[in-house]
């Protein structure tokens, strides 16, 4: 008889592996990407296409000439890397810009520290912020969503929905500029649609929550971190609200909702901070992680110099991730603290 | 509304279905038998039988080597060749009976009929000295023996019996099938521990996949006082006698504890017909149901089998070694044994035998692990797998040992579910018999 192969327990395997995950992920993000497309046109792919294949590009080149180990680009994280980044970024975008952000996010931010699992930032996010401050006009000015009649080159821009919430919400701006910003602020229905400005990926608020609701039903992630940061932010806006921080003009309900679907909240929520590498591993660590980027986020939306906020959130929750990681679930049998 | 244990668990596929519903065969005996002395945790049984002896089957060939041990009586009868060592189906070197098979001669004590017999009145002393006489052990895998757990000590109480029948390991069926051909035998043997135990209560825990053995336990339980069946949610390891506890009646053993540290004792629906095949057909342990299945098996099914049997005889039974064949485990694939060859005899741990076409046997290739807390998820014990496989591979016992290795009850979710195929739980388990091992130590060095 041939040699059986002998091994420990257990011999059954779920067949997960993290191509699948990252494929699964990509999969969820391609209703709310169509979405862009038909808002953006041709910058929309331009941008993406790049976005991605730079991404790629550095990751294998860094793994064979730098690191000189196995080429880790089947497992689709530096795809999805490149895709998420791509969603970050307003859609006309110079392709050079979109390059040096990709070389950082690929890089910098993920195979400086060993590649997939190593990392501590959010590679997509490091690059977006990074390209933030240094290239703060571009990265600001947004076109405005007329499918393809926008012109990737010079597209006329507009402001976001939650910048002229800013203004709004700036106790010294005079008559003109509300009134101004009262007007940029789109209907709820085209805010739910992804009918607005905004950075690529992030308009559709509806899709991306379909997306990240079949994440959850596919069980690759699991509900702690965007539920948490969801409720925290509708709770904080709420709060805000109430308090009368609001000008008149703007109902309480209707900024909650408009806190929730816009300034890539959803695409942050559910696709970036649940970014397995950066985030917590035990429930009760990823519920805090979640509440933290939410009143952090609300912090520096009311506060802050940024309309958004949603990049540094997620960063300075990442950096809190392994310290979250101290936190020891409830084991088995474990009585409660009198 | 279907209960199950509250922290972690898997969903594997169950692949029941290749020996599902197969009525329990008979094996054919053997011209030769080697019968281990160790089928049990604890120490090993002191054989009382020489060279050259005749025995009749269910005669007692080696005696208990303590409390905390079982005896083994003779499954066939015949001559006793030699005593020796052997290696039995775990690759362990270990004491062995051998003899040849002549005939089939009982002893006369034992009540071979199929009548059920349905007598009660029994002293509790009387039922815990005849499951200790027949050599019985927990047949749901770990064989630890089944009287000391019908002792409790002082101090403790039991309240409920809890009856395992979830058979939570995928492709297993011998304890489904035992359930719907012996449903009544199993009722008389529950009655029978709850008179041993002085208790009024017994749960029979079942998961869901099993609608028939639900139904069929249910009708009968309902005649008898008492004696309830508790239909689970399908969720390994629900059969894990911590995570079957706190199904059952949403207890959390404590962490080192015993199940009597709650109020239970737990025993599987095997170990239950042993005890009624003991105290009322006076027959010791001699033979299992064990499931030989696999996708190219050729005849899947569940055979009874006398321990001593070479397993290759329950092989052939079921139309011979598949020629796909990679990997033999014994028991089921989350937590049985990988055999290195399938000339060893049976004995009483060896609850399947399961073939697994070499494309399944390989483990795949590992990648970085990717932090995304599966693992964590997955653990029934509320435990960090991660964590723990980092910690062993740095030598970090005293850390290891402060989050909990020990709790560790090696049920394999880690693994089964890591996405970057880590060796979790290799890791964990060279960990947990190192800290163990210390533990160990350090209490001798305290004495």
């Amino acid at each position: 008889m041939k040699q059986l192969i002998v091994s420990p327990a257990p011999h059954f395997h779920s067949g997960d592996s993290v191509r699948k995950n990252m494929l699964l992920v990509i999969i969820a993000l391609l209703p709310a990407y169509a979405v862009s497309v038909w808002q953006f046109g041709w910058g929309a792919l331009i941008t993406t296409a790049i976005s991605v294949a730079a991404c790629v590009l550095f990751e294998w080149l860094i793994a064979k000439y730098i690191l000189k180990q196995k080429s880790t680009i089947g497992d689709l994280s530096a795809v999805l890397t490149g895709l998420l980044l791509a969603f970050n970024l307003p859609s006309n975008l110079p392709w050079w810009i979109v390059i040096i952000g990709a070389l950082v996010a690929i890089g910098v931010a993920k195979m400086s520290f060993g590649g997939l699992g190593q990392n501590i930032f959010n590679p997509a996010l490091v690059g977006r912020v990074f390209m933030l401050i240094s290239f703060p006009a571009q990265m600001t000015t947004w076109p405005e969503a007329k499918g393809f009649a926008t012109s990737y080159v010079d597209a006329t821009t507009g402001a976001t929905p939650l910048a002229a919430l800013k203004t709004l919400l700036d106790k010294g701006a005079t008559d003109d500029k509300v009134s101004d910003a009262l007007s940029a602020l789109p209907e709820m229905w085209d805010i739910l649609i992804g009918k607005m400005g905004g950075s690529l990926g992030e308009v559709s608020a509806l899709l991306l929550l379909a997306g990240g609701i079949f994440l959850i039903a596919t069980r690759v992630i699991t509900w702690h971190i965007p539920v948490s940061i969801m409720a925290t932010v509708a709770l904080f806006a709420a709060v805000t609200g109430w308090a009368g921080l609001l000008p008149e003009s703007v109902a309480t309900g209707e900024y909650v909702m408009m806190t929730l679907c816009t300034g890539g909240m959803m695409l942050g929520a559910w696709f970036m901070a649940t970014d397995y590498v950066t985030s917590p591993m035990s429930n009760c660590g990823k519920l805090i992680f979640g509440v933290g980027i939410g009143v952090i986020v609300m912090v520096i939306r009311t506060w802050g110099a940024y309309p958004e906020g949603m990049s540094f959130a997620i960063l300075i929750m990442n950096a809190c991730a392994p310290l979250l990681n101290l936190i020891r679930p409830k084991r088995f049998g474990e009585k409660k603290k009198a | 509304m279907k209960s199950t244990f509250r922290i972690g668990g898997v969903h594997p596929h169950d692949n029941k279905q290749y020996s599902v519903h197969q009525p329990i065969t008979e094996c054919a005996l053997p011209t030769k038998a080697i019968i281990p002395l160790v089928q049990h945790i604890g120490a090993p049984a002191q054989a009382v039988v020489e060279k050259g002896q005749k025995v009749k089957v269910g005669e007692l060939i080696a005696k208990a080597g303590g409390f905390v041990s079982a005896n083994i009586h003779a499954p066939f009868s015949g001559t006793i060749t030699k005593i020796d060592t052997t290696i039995d189906a775990w690759g362990m070197k270990m004491p062995a009976i051998f003899m040849d098979v002549e005939g089939d001669e009982w002893l006369e004590t034992i009540d071979r009929s199929n009548d059920i017999v349905r007598k009660l009145d029994y002293e509790p002393k009387a039922i815990i000295d005849k499951v200790q006489e027949a050599g019985i052990v927990g047949l749901g895998g770990a064989c630890f023996p089944t009287h000391v757990k019908l002792m409790p000590p002082p101090g403790k109480t039991a309240e409920v019996l809890i009856v395992n029948g979830v058979e939570c390991e995928p492709y297993l069926t011998c304890d489904h099938q035992l359930m719907l051909e012996k449903g009544e035998e199993i009722i008389i043997g529950i009655q029978l521990l709850m008179r041993a135990l002085n208790i009024p209560k017994a749960i029979i825990g079942i998961e869901a996949n099993k609608p028939d053995a639900i139904k069929h336990m249910t009708a009968l339980a309902s005649k008898v006082l008492g004696i309830e069946v508790k239909a689970l949610k399908l969720k390994y390891p629900q059969g894990g006698e911590k995570q079957l506890i706190d199904a059952c009646i949403r207890r959390q053993v404590p962490s080192g504890a015993l199940p009597i540290e709650v109020g239970a004792v737990v025993d599987n629906v095997a170990t239950i017909y042993a005890v009624y095949e003991a105290v009322q057909k006076n027959k010791p342990l001699i033979s299992r149901v064990m499931t030989v299945t696999g996708k190219s098996v050729a005849k899947p099914g569940n055979y009874d089998v006398r321990f001593g049997t070479p397993l290759t005889d329950v092989v052939a039974l079921a139309g011979g070694v598949p020629e796909d064949t990679g990997k033999v485990i014994g028991g089921g694939p989350m937590m049985g044994r990988a055999m290195s060859n399938i000339d060893m005899p049976s004995n009483k741990r060896v609850s399947g035998l399961l073939f697994l076409p070499e494309a399944e046997s390989m483990r795949q290739e590992i990648t970085n692990c990717v932090r995304c807390g599966k693992c964590v998820g997955a653990c029934p014990m509320g435990l960090e797998p991660w964590l723990l496989s980092k910690q062993a591979w740095h030598s970090m016992w005293d850390e290891m040992e402060d989050h909990n290795i020990m709790d560790c009850i090696e049920c394999g979710c880690c693994q089964f579910t890591c996405p970057s195929h880590l060796p979790l739980l290799d890791y964990v388990r060279m960990g947990k018999a190192k800290v163990g091992g210390l533990i160990r130590a350090r209490q001798m060095a305290n004495k």
